[in-house]
């Protein structure tokens, strides 16, 4: 099939960047999106020209690097799928595909598709762990048995990939989806909880100061989030953000 | 609480939008009620609208908090709208918004601006004259009459719907309360942090609220309209 | 030529890792502070070292090309982490653990190594659980268990399909709190491309910001390289877009040898290869056959009509089923290691009988559990002659249950719903059992340069057991490299600072910028993945799953052939000193070019089977393990490291002889 790709080039952080218009002939409908986007760069090798840059990895939907927004979404139009796992077949013969960068402020473009999500990892190194030695001298694994509800819905916080398709689909640019994930991950187990107060304020307020936006409950990450991650545990932190300031001492 | 301050925050801050919110739509359903009365009955009407505008309660302690209350709420949705803006400081060239949110959810400044405009006009309905009356011609008694005839309180709401556009106004500003509280009321409960078991239940008796309540007050007007 | 000296403690093998420890140097934590170590890969092994070496007061510079340590390949791991806790009581010890990774590797990796790894993997576990690792769970609160690949007890932890990612992000949760202590210093989006020497010592490298393409000096008294194995080289594989071999090979021509690179482990159950567009390969985790009966049609004329969409697998009834695992290996079946079900598949395809337009592949039918599944529900809910229908929906849910996210992963890559129609499968290339050679204090033949995890050759010998690549990657990043490496570093603590302005450092990085700017002033007409897909290709055909002498003789001179076209030909757009992938590639793909040739060579040299290793030329013949890999002890029980003497033709092997006193050799039965 044929498709018509409006692809946001960018030089450079500094550069101001625009929409490029290519056309590629023969895609076929089992290509993933990133395969078609490697026959556009091979395409353009070709012609001479500079290839689009874009993150990408492990192209299996669990590294997260995958960062475009196709067709005015994060991840493109299929549901519970990074960019990677996203198929041609979504898309028909003829179609115009807008492929952009993640936008927010506190994802600047490096350069075209490729944004910087170090925001993310600032958030995480603010609290975003428990503070326990790697010696292994640590008590026996089942010494503190879980509850398996508990244990299982910290672990569907956990699988957030920090893609960062929260943040690019609200409209407020917030990254309450992926920082109340990890707060989330911590607070359900016994290990998390001693640290936990400190944890949520301080993974807040450098969510804050990276820029993003309020969280306005439009449901929108959630929804566009390839791991499904719950809005639950948005409303579990704003409750531990609560408790947390109300009883801090500091 | 916390040395950063509880209002410096994007959590606390929805917060404290919540709690208003909270405030503002227990405000509205007892609005409600006082005014339905008048679809039964002048004279309840008339004694709970005195009740309400004399005493001293009411009018010195709730009717601040109620000021506090809505100014609070619109000056926070603006600042926080402000930053949200500012959080994405170059657009998108094609945003599909609706894929994933709904209408409500991504317009509440623009329902509530509609909602605050409503206000001024309902104010300079109901509220300045009021003011006038108690303050300026300093009559408390909310009695008094205009050439025998009352004008007071039922006389002045059923005076009021007369004027058709008037009732398009505000039937197109209660459909516009309408939407703000179909995202709002639900919304208001996640940022306290509340979303457990109980929050299928609640969402559907916030469609509920959210449909009844402003439809209540547009009965309200479509009645005084055509049966006086 | 001197001897590899493995440095293996004496001692009996359940003592050597205590006494070893007991008796090495240890830096006090005053000097730490002022000890630099480098830490190339920030995946399970780089991570959790980096993590590690911080806490204990080193001060830690780690890189890694991704924009966050946490995007590190071990993520994709799916299945699970092995460990001697004998939880389930089913008898499992470190002996066990120790036993079973030996025979799973064929004999061919080093005993004392192996006895550390199974002896500290309960500790993983543990350390693990604080870190706030979401381990599967039972009701009772306490952690899961299942049983993996071919092994008789139930040791494998894990956190429903994604074991990997919630490891990685503990080790790198761990690396998040001495990042904010400052304790690490972090550089994304670094690519290493040289090893500094200072006489004789690994004493820092060259790494290119892939933001701004500046080349920068950074100095450590110690370097660990974890940069993960070399899949890559064959183009397609289950591997990361960017998984290179780079780091290593860099070491390597610095004098570091390199293991076995021959070793390769080729897994069984990935989804088949679609057109010539492929990028990569998807892996579905293999705890799939544990349900899925593998099988292809036993007729040509099925398979005929099959390919032309004539007929489809569930047309095809039973008898003229070929269910060619069940059949060759009856004990075992479908759950025989991976290596013998990939070639079991190869075989099968080699004849004509794949399923696809390709040829190759195979299918996974689950029609059978779902059956068996439906009716046992059936009969615990009491329902009383259910329907065929009525069984199947009982079945699926099960079967949802237990892998669901698996079968949507396949149907949304495939657009087949792998619960009405079998999956098709065919084996892909997975992980790289050799690597750099290390001793037993994982330190390579450069003093003071260390590898860990993949990156090394050390545990898994010919073959790796599933869920024990996690547990190596994190026992040599958390428990043994942060004390092995005190030993060094204890001569080092009135080192001082190292400079970046010697005439090594100028040395290293001019290297680079040659390299860098031959590749961008070629004047090429090709592009870098041009070549290694022809690459790929090579490596795939003769130097994959069943190797011979004729097929790698001919691989070694078409690799000299691509690699020769590549300098001349390839084009890179772009300028050197901006974000530019394409450099980046090319970089890789220069060392793989060589890497390739010195795989094919060790796989020539090696003429028997073994593991991963498959010589056709070394089959048994008669008895009832005809055709099956014939190992030969006698003259292969022994790790064969690579030395660089400036082209992969000309590589000197040293021979690390294996001795076995714990474990008696035997053969690999699953007949």
């Amino acid at each position: 099939m044929k498709v018509t790709l409006k692809v946001w080039r960018q030089k450079s952080a500094s550069d101001k960047g625009k929409i490029e218009t290519y056309q590629l002939a023969e895609v076929s409908e089992h290509m993933s999106f990133l395969e078609m986007m490697d026959v556009l760069n091979e395409q353009l090798i070709t012609e001479g020209k500079i290839p689009v840059a874009f993150d990408h990895d492990c192209r299996e939907g669990i590294c997260g690097s995958c960062s475009m927004h196709i067709n005015g979404e994060p991840h493109g139009p299929d549901r519970g799928v990074t960019t990677c796992q996203l198929h041609m077949r979504m898309f028909k013969d003829g179609d115009t595909i807008y492929i952009e960068p993640f936008r927010a402020k506190g994802f600047p473009v490096i350069k075209d598709l490729v944004v910087d999500r170090s925001a993310f990892d600032r958030i995480q190194h603010a609290g975003g762990f428990i503070s326990v030695p790697t010696s292994g001298n640590t008590q026996d694994a089942n010494s503190i048995p879980i509850p398996k509800a508990d244990a299982d819905k910290a672990f569907d916080a956990a699988t957030c990939i920090g893609c960062g398709a929260c943040v690019a689909a609200c409209k407020n640019a917030s990254a309450m989806l992926f920082v109340s994930a990890k707060v989330s991950q911590f607070s359900l187990l016994p290990q998390g909880k001693i640290e936990a107060k400190r944890r949520v304020l301080q993974m807040v307020e450098q969510m804050d100061k990276e820029g993003f936006g309020n969280c306005s409950n439009t449901g929108a990450c959630e929804a566009e989030c390839p791991k499904g991650i719950s809005l639950e545990n948005i409303a579990r932190m704003n409750r531990e953000y609560l408790k947390a300031s109300a009883s801090s001492s500091e | 609480m916390s040395k950063s301050g509880l209002l410096k925050s994007t959590v606390a801050r929805k917060v404290a939008m919540a709690l208003s919110a909270f405030f503002l739509m227990f405000f509205l359903l007892q609005h409600l009620i006082i005014n339905m009365t008048s679809v039964f009955s002048a004279g309840i009407f008339n004694e709970l609208s005195h009740f309400m505008g004399a005493n001293f309660i009411v009018q010195y302690l709730l009717q601040p908090v109620l000021i506090f209350g809505v100014v609070f709420h619109f000056v926070m949705g603006f600042i926080l709208e402000i930053r949200n803006r500012g959080a994405r400081d170059v657009r998108y060239v094609k945003y599909n918004g609706g894929a994933s949110a709904t209408w409500m959810s991504r317009n509440m400044i623009w329902s509530g601006l509609v909602i605050l405009a409503f206000m001024g006009l309902h104010f300079y309905d109901f509220w300045i004259p009021e003011l006038k009356v108690k303050f300026i011609e300093g009559d408390w008694t909310g009695a008094l009459t205009k050439g025998g005839e009352p004008i007071r309180y039922f006389d002045h709401l059923t005076h009021k719907f007369v004027n058709p556009i008037r009732i398009a106004i505000y039937c197109i500003s209660f459909v516009f309360l309408s939407l703000h509280l179909l995202h709002g009321f639900n919304s208001a409960f996640q940022s306290v942090g509340a979303n457990n078991k109980y929050t299928k239940g609640l969402q559907k008796f916030g469609v509920a609220y959210a449909v009844l309540v402003p439809a209540g007050f547009i009965f309200i007007a479509l009645f005084h309209h055509f049966n006086h | 030529m001197a001897t590899l000296d493995a440095k293996i403690p004496e001692g009996p093998i359940k003592d050597k890792w205590t006494n070893h420890k007991n008796h090495i140097n240890l830096v006090n934590p005053a000097n730490k502070r002022s000890i630099d170590i480098i830490v190339v890969g920030t995946g399970l092994a780089g991570g959790s070292a980096a993590a590690s070496l911080a806490e204990m007061g080193y001060s830690v510079k780690a890189f890694c090309f991704q924009d966050s340590p946490r995007r590190a390949h071990s993520i994709a791991a799916q299945g699970g982490i092995n460990a001697a806790k004998n939880y389930q009581n089913d008898g499992d010890s470190i002996f066990r653990l120790f036993y079973d990774t030996v025979k799973g590797g064929d004999y061919r990796s080093r005993e004392a190594n192996v006895y550390r790894l199974a002896e500290v993997s309960g500790n993983i576990i543990d350390q693990c659980v604080a870190q706030g690792v979401p381990f599967a769970r039972e009701y009772g609160g306490l952690l899961d268990n299942r049983s993996f690949g071919g092994v008789l007890v139930s040791r494998t932890f894990y956190a429903k399909g994604q074991t990997g990612q919630q490891l990685l992000l503990g080790a790198y949760s761990a690396m998040n709190r001495q990042i904010g202590k400052g304790k690490i210093k972090m550089y994304n989006r670094h690519e290493m491309l040289e090893l500094v020497k200072v006489e004789g010592k690994a004493r820092g490298i060259i790494a290119r910001d892939l933001v701004t393409g500046k080349l920068e000096r950074h100095s450590a008294h110690a370097v660990v390289i974890a940069s993960g194995g070399y899949g890559n080289v064959f183009y397609l594989s289950t591997n990361a877009m960017g998984s290179n071999v780079t780091a290593a090979w860099r070491v390597h021509k610095k004098g570091a040898y390199f293991a076995n690179p021959c070793y390769t482990q080729i897994h069984p159950t990935c989804i088949p290869r679609s057109g010539d567009y492929q990028s990569k390969l998807t892996l579905m985790s293999e705890s799939l056959r544990n349900d899925g009966r593998i099988w292809v049609p036993a007729k040509k004329e099925d398979v005929m009509a099959i390919r032309e969409g004539k007929m489809n697998a569930v047309d095809i009834p039973a008898e003229n089923r070929d269910y060619f695992l069940e059949r060759r290996y009856p004990a075992f079946g479908n759950l025989v290691p991976r290596d013998v079900a990939s070639r079991a598949a190869k075989e099968r395809c080699d004849a004509g009988f794949g399923v696809n337009k390709t040829g190759e592949a195979v299918y996974l039918d689950f029609a059978s559990a779902i059956h068996r599944y439906g009716s046992e529900k059936a009969m615990i809910s009491g329902e009383e002659n259910p329907s065929e229908s009525r069984i199947k929906e009982l079945g699926e849910a099960v079967i949802e249950s237990k892998y669901g996210n698996l079968f949507q992963m396949y149907e949304k890559i495939t657009d087949f719903n792998p619960y009405k129609t079998p999956m098709m499968i065919y084996p892909a290339v997975h992980y790289t059992m050799g690597g750099i050679w290390v001793d037993y204090n994982l330190m390579t033949t450069i003093p003071g340069c260390y590898a860990a995890g993949e990156a090394n050759f050390s545990d898994h010998g010919a073959n790796r057991l599933g869920a024990s690549a996690l547990m190596q990657g994190l026992a040599d990043g958390y428990f043994v490299l942060p004390y092995t490496i005190g030993d060094y570093l204890s001569d080092d603590i009135r080192t001082g600072e190292i400079s970046t302005e010697t005439t090594e450092f100028v040395e290293a990085e001019n290297a680079v910028k040659k390299r860098v700017d031959g590749f961008m002033n070629n004047k090429g007409s090709k592009s870098v993945d041009h070549f290694h897909k022809l690459l790929g290709k090579v490596m795939w055909d003769k130097v994959g799953m069943a190797r011979n002498e004729k097929g790698l003789k001919e691989a070694i001179e078409e690799i000299r052939q691509i690699r020769a076209d590549f300098h001349k030909d390839v084009m890179i757009p772009g300028e050197p000193y901006e974000m530019n992938m394409e450099l980046e590639k090319a970089l890789r793909v220069e060392d793989f070019l060589e890497l390739g040739e010195l795989f094919a060579k060790d796989a020539l040299d090696r003429t028997e089977s073994c593991g991963g290793h498959f010589r056709e030329e070394s089959t048994e013949v008669g008895g009832p393990q005809d055709g099956e890999a014939k190992r030969d002890d006698e003259n292969f029980a022994y790790v064969a490291a690579w030395e660089w003497t400036g082209d992969p033709s000309n590589s000197v092997v040293h021979k690390e002889q294996l001795t076995f006193n714990d474990i008696e050799l035997k053969q690999r039965s699953y007949k």
